[in-house]
């Protein structure tokens, strides 16, 4: 059963990792999404759509287990204000072989990027502020999945 | 129907969400989003380029031409930007 968590809090990537080693799992990939700074940013706010959010990243992590032979995944993002160096999420799989564990791990942060309802505001240090525009290439990658 | 607006079109028109009762000629989000259109600077502002705007129709995604009938909740966004 996946574990899927949007909190504001910070999360222990060592404690999810220990977590996803259970039974007879042979590797577990991971990814961890921080804040990028580029001096230029100073706080990054990050708004969801409660009511969606978790349903939405349950299917990205049933799509997942579907695809790939995994013991389990986890999906951890972050809401509210950030700075940057901060962790915003987290994504990991788990199965008996790398090569699953690894493209499961890339198609759950990449599937993440277009098919989860949150949205990022900047702060900039020259004191205004702008909501980020999604990226085509984002989108370009999450399509690859599909094919 | 409730209609929630998230980020920018939240922001251009002002309110996170509201119910509102919908003419019965309204069939699917495109129609939705003309008939909000004529609703104010702000609704005509945020719905100003469609490509822009992104939906969802009791929590799951939706289009353009998507059927709105029996719908519950329509929510409006921009393009995510997760991750």
């Amino acid at each position: 059963m996946p574990r899927i968590i949007v909190q504001h809090e910070d999360f222990d990537a060592g404690a999810e990792l220990a977590r996803l080693n259970a039974g007879d799992v042979g590797g577990i990939g991971s990814f961890i999404g921080v804040v990028r700074g580029e001096g230029k940013i100073t706080a990054l706010h990050l708004e969801h759509y409660p009511a969606m959010t978790e349903r939405a990243l349950m299917k990205i992590a049933d799509e997942a287990m579907a695809r790939w032979p995994l013991h389990d995944c986890t999906i951890i993002h972050r809401v509210g204000t950030l700075h940057p160096g901060d962790n915003i999420v987290f994504v990991a799989a788990a199965s008996a072989h790398r090569d699953a564990a690894l493209r499961a791990t890339a198609f759950l942060i990449d599937w993440l990027k277009t098919s989860a309802p949150f949205w990022k505001r900047e702060d900039f240090v020259s004191g205004t502020s702008a909501w980020v525009v999604a990226r085509e290439a984002d989108e370009a990658v999450a399509a690859a999945w599909t094919k | 129907m409730k209609l929630l607006y998230f980020a920018w079109l939240r922001e251009k028109i002002g309110v996170s969400e509201e119910d509102v009762t919908l003419p019965a000629n309204l069939l699917s989000v495109a129609d939705l989003v003309g008939w909000l259109k004529g609703r104010g600077p702000g609704y005509e502002a945020a719905f100003a380029q469609a490509n822009l705007v992104r939906c969802a129709i009791d929590q799951e995604f939706g289009r353009a031409e998507s059927s709105i009938a029996g719908a519950k909740e329509i929510a409006f966004f921009p393009p995510v930007t997760g991750g």
